[in-house]
């Protein structure tokens, strides 16, 4: 089936397999920040914005991307640059496998809430699963952003 | 001996890869590999325990795009283990790449290779295979001598008598004591007798197991796997496929978490096996799936603690017994059960009188156990340190007076640690300080919410190694660039604990130079000098001090070099402030002048290697406490605080020694409440994803405070000893203790479920 996506800001017009995963289609197309980690959708480490919203792409097949605009990690390289440094003075990245989905996330989480307490910052990202931190560190990486920017 | 001032160690600097990590860069065996690989894939036995009479493949064969279907008649018949240990390994010699003799559900039954992934599935499913299917060991208590044998071929090896047999499904077993423990134990007032039952528990790092190999251009095999043990898994390699060792190189890139299952050869041998017969290159991405039902999980153990105490609390006699199931494999078996014991017992050093411990490893028709974050310390304190809240509550007494009384102290002599002296020992630092840090007199006491719900809290200690004493080996090599940086290269594995960094911290600490003066590379048996690999909790304490020693040799060319260039004699210079002067001078010659000149005209080289062992395994020790909420009408418990203080020596990097500790507590907070391994009739595994094998979510482990109470280990690097494994110990004790607190029921098995607390009813 021929499928136009915006992935990354360029348009790709393409013939896929019904059944192609979009974790599949975005990694064919060198977004390998984008992570398998489940297959099950309880990870959130294949996490990709569609339209802006947060998406789990191992659950998403596509063609249903079609006419859509698909970001993954690759083309928010600047937003996510803003707060990064944050977590990794707290040394949270750690093995770094979930850390793309996570960013991912959290950049959505301060576009829809750019103040958030810390109960809300636990609820938003609970979907990202993450083995080597205990989170903890990855709340307070977020915490001293938040901090900073108010001064 | 005190901590100096120190410019690098003991520094919060972030890890030399974080950038390229948080910003999702290729880094990992997947994105760095060739995507034209042939995909290799499992066919994986649907019984527990089965002889198979035919596999036909000639249907799967006419699969468009399928290359090859290897099954037991096409592989070498020697046997292997694929436990990543130092030769000789004490794990058994029990395994074929593939066998015909399949011993648990999910054992491998034939390798596909396929150009594309859907091919090998489709091919996977056209395989017919017939089986002979056998009664299955399944539960381990009935396996030690029973008529049904996991291993009864007669080309099993045991390289090191463990006193395991296959003939009797032993992998291993074992009897020590010191003193006479029956005699103090008829002495007692008080004998506790207590068994206990931990559960197999999967590591679940977040990158699966997997494996890429090639042959290079010289037609070797080289492998690119995500893996802990660099080293062994070329000789398990070499041994399995039955090729030279030096006609294999194996590379680790990232890490995505390992916690001990990428201590084990799990993914490697497959594709390699089909790059060997097909010359191409192939590579194996394990799915959750595979990674749940056949990786490397905890050993299951029961074990039974007998403890003798006066009616004081003193804590005079110890009497472990553990049995522990290796299920089909023996990986890890024989080394894991000892430190349920060795690991423990030694804790209450301070006032036992004797103690004995005596084990045995037995073999089941379930999935293979592995090496975990902890590798049996981590049952053996849930068994040990809940029967001494049991005591403690029993006797009326504060559960950490009960420890302060008991435990070991700096300078004891511990018959039960491999007789070795506590030379560095704030166990009772930081009992005090995680007493008053929690607040614990307030939190101790039961208190009901008026809604159903108390809370309360509990307590537990433990300690870790900080080695395998007298068998790891760790070395670094150090070079001076012409611009005067070095490179550090290793052969110990960074799988996101910061070891990279830590050691590059310890080069600028010795050289004087800036972290970001060193560039670290590792790990790659090509390249880089032997490492036993990271496990056993090392790294830091093994390899890091033979940064030490490297810094220490090439200081000393350094200097030869620079003398040369100063027209004097090696004795009359010296290296201060990260360059070389010349004594009684102000002449001083810089790392980038040496940098140049070891490049013209040189006969010395600007660097070192050197190699550290140890006949000590220094145990860092820890105090755990945790309050929870629990509802008394569900079950359902809440962690609220989960606090710890930790002894590691020194923490060469603190926030990484934090973000260490903090996510062992939360892996313990999940074996401890939800996790689960459990196996149906078949002996198949249930939680076989994400979903039924729930890990712990930010929501699910309250607020974590971490904090470090130092000594000195004369033996480390800095003083240093280690983080990694004795982080996970605390939480089943504590945990367990506040579900007592707050029910009256003592859980004796792991995991304690909202299910089991709201079923159970107090003694």
């Amino acid at each position: 089936m021929e499928v136009k996506v915006k992935l990354n800001g360029k348009l790709i017009t393409e013939d896929v397999a019904a059944d192609l995963l979009l974790i599949d289609f975005v990694r064919a197309h060198g977004c390998y920040s984008v992570k398998r980690g489940c297959e099950t959708a309880n990870c959130g480490l294949c996490t990709v914005f569609m339209d802006g919203t947060p998406i789990l792409s191992c659950s998403m097949l596509t063609v249903r991307a079609d006419g859509h605009e698909i970001q993954t990690l690759e083309g928010l390289q600047e937003e996510a640059a803003s707060f990064i440094g944050f977590i990794a003075d707290q040394g949270a990245d750690q093995c770094g496998f979930c850390n793309p989905g996570f960013v991912m996330n959290t950049i959505a989480l301060l576009r829809e809430n750019p103040d958030p307490t810390d109960d809300e910052i636990r609820v938003f990202l609970a979907g990202n699963l993450c083995r080597c931190t205990g989170y903890e560190g990855q709340l307070r990486g977020i915490r001293s952003y938040l901090d900073s920017r108010k001064g | 001996m005190e901590h100096g001032n120190y410019k690098a160690i003991n520094k919060s600097v972030r890890k030399k890869d974080s950038m390229q990590l948080l910003t999702g860069k290729p880094v990992y065996v997947d994105d760095i590999t060739p995507k034209d690989a042939l995909v290799v894939k499992l066919l994986r036995s649907p019984h527990a325990n089965a002889m198979i009479k035919e596999i036909k493949t000639v249907n799967a064969l006419k699969v468009p795009g399928v290359v090859g279907i290897y099954t037991w008649e096409d592989v070498p018949n020697q046997r292997f283990t694929n436990a990543g240990q130092t030769y000789p390994e004490m794990s058994p010699y029990d395994r074929l790449i593939l066998d015909r003799h399949v011993r648990c559900v999910g054992d491998v039954v034939a390798i596909i290779a396929a150009e594309t992934e859907k091919a090998a599935l489709k091919a996977m499913r056209l395989i017919k295979v017939t089986y002979d299917v056998l009664e299955a060991v399944l539960d381990f208590r009935t396996a030690k001598d029973n008529a049904v044998l996991v291993h009864p071929e007669d080309n099993w090896i045991a390289p090191v008598e463990v006193g395991g047999s296959n003939k009797r499904n032993l992998v291993a077993s074992e009897e020590s004591s010191h003193g006479d423990v029956d005699a103090v134990m008829a002495d007692c007032d008080i004998v506790l007798d207590r068994t206990y039952h931990t559960k197999a528990f999967n590591q679940a790092m977040m990158e699966t197991f997997r494996t890429y190999t090639e042959l290079d251009r010289y037609g070797r095999l080289h492998v690119i796997s995500s893996t802990q043990i660099v080293f062994h898994c070329r000789r398990i390699l070499s041994r399995a496929l039955g090729i030279p060792k030096s006609m294999i190189r194996v590379e680790k890139p990232r890490i995505g978490g390992g916690f001990g299952a990428k201590q084990t050869a799990i993914s490697e041998m497959y594709p390699a096996f089909v790059t060997m017969k097909t010359g191409r290159p192939a590579k194996l991405i394990f799915t959750r799936k595979e990674s749940q039902i056949a990786g490397s999980p905890r050993h299951e153990m029961e074990i039974r603690v007998k403890l003798g105490a006066d009616k004081t609390g003193k804590i005079r006699a110890l009497d472990l017994y553990t049995l522990s199931n290796s299920g089909a494999y023996g990986e890890h078996g024989p080394t894991t059960v000892g430190l349920s014991g060795h690991k423990s017992i030694p804790l209450y050093t301070g006032s036992l009188e004797a103690h004995r411990f005596n084990y045995d490893v037995v073999y089941t028709n379930t999935m293979a156990a592995g090496a975990y974050r902890g590798y049996g310390a981590t049952q053996g304190t849930f068994a040990l340190e809940t029967t001494v809240n049991e005591l403690a509550e029993m006797l009326g007494m504060d559960p950490t007076e009960i420890r302060d009384k008991n435990m070991v102290r700096e300078g004891m002599f511990m018959p039960a640690y491999y007789e070795e002296t506590a030379n560095a020992c704030a166990l009772d630092r930081c009992l005090s300080h995680c007493k008053e840090m929690f607040d614990w007199d307030a939190k101790y006491p039961v208190r009901d919410m008026g809604n159903g719900k108390v809370r309360t809290a509990g307590v537990a200690m433990t300690m870790q190694g900080s080695c395998i004493s007298f068998v790891d080996v760790g070395s670094a090599t150090i070079k001076v660039t012409e611009d005067g940086t070095y490179n550090l290269i290793i052969g110990a594995a960074d799988m996101g604990t910061g070891c990279d960094t830590i050691l590059a911290q310890m080069v600028a600490e010795c050289m004087d130079c800036s972290v970001d003066d060193v560039a670290v590379f590792g790990a790659d048996t090509d390249a880089s000098p032997y490492d036993s690999g990271s496990y056993a909790s090392s790294t830091t304490y093994i390899t890091g001090k033979a940064v030490e020693k490297a810094c220490t040799e090439l200081k000393k060319k350094l200097c030869q070099i620079a003398a040369g260039m100063m027209n004097c004699s090696e004795e009359e210079v010296v290296f201060e402030n990260g360059q070389v002067r010349k004594i009684n001078t102000d002449q001083t010659i810089s790392m980038e002048e040496i940098g140049v000149k070891a490049q013209v005209f040189n006969t010395v080289p600007a660097e070192a290697t050197a190699t550290h062992t140890s006949p000590v395994s220094p145990p860092p020790y820890m105090v755990g406490m945790v309050e929870i909420e629990l509802d008394k009408l569900t079950g359902q418990v809440t962690v609220l605080d989960c606090m710890a203080v930790v002894d590691c020596g020194i923490a060469i990097n603190p926030a990484l020694a934090r973000i260490q500790a903090e996510g062992g507590l939360v892996q313990g907070i999940g074996h401890t409440l939800w996790e689960n391994i459990t196996f149906n009739d078949a002996g198949a595994v249930a939680e076989n994803s994400l979903m039924q094998y729930r890990i712990p979510t930010r929501l699910d482990m309250g607020r974590l405070k971490v904090e470090f109470e130092n000594s000195y280990e004369p033996t480390g690097p800095f003083g240093a000893k280690s983080i990694g494994e004795i982080v996970i110990n605390t939480p089943a004790p504590a945990l367990a203790h506040a579900i007592y607190r707050a029910t009256g029921v003592w859980h004796r098995e792991l995991p304690i479920t909202p299910e089991k607390i709201a079923m159970s009813r107090p003694e």
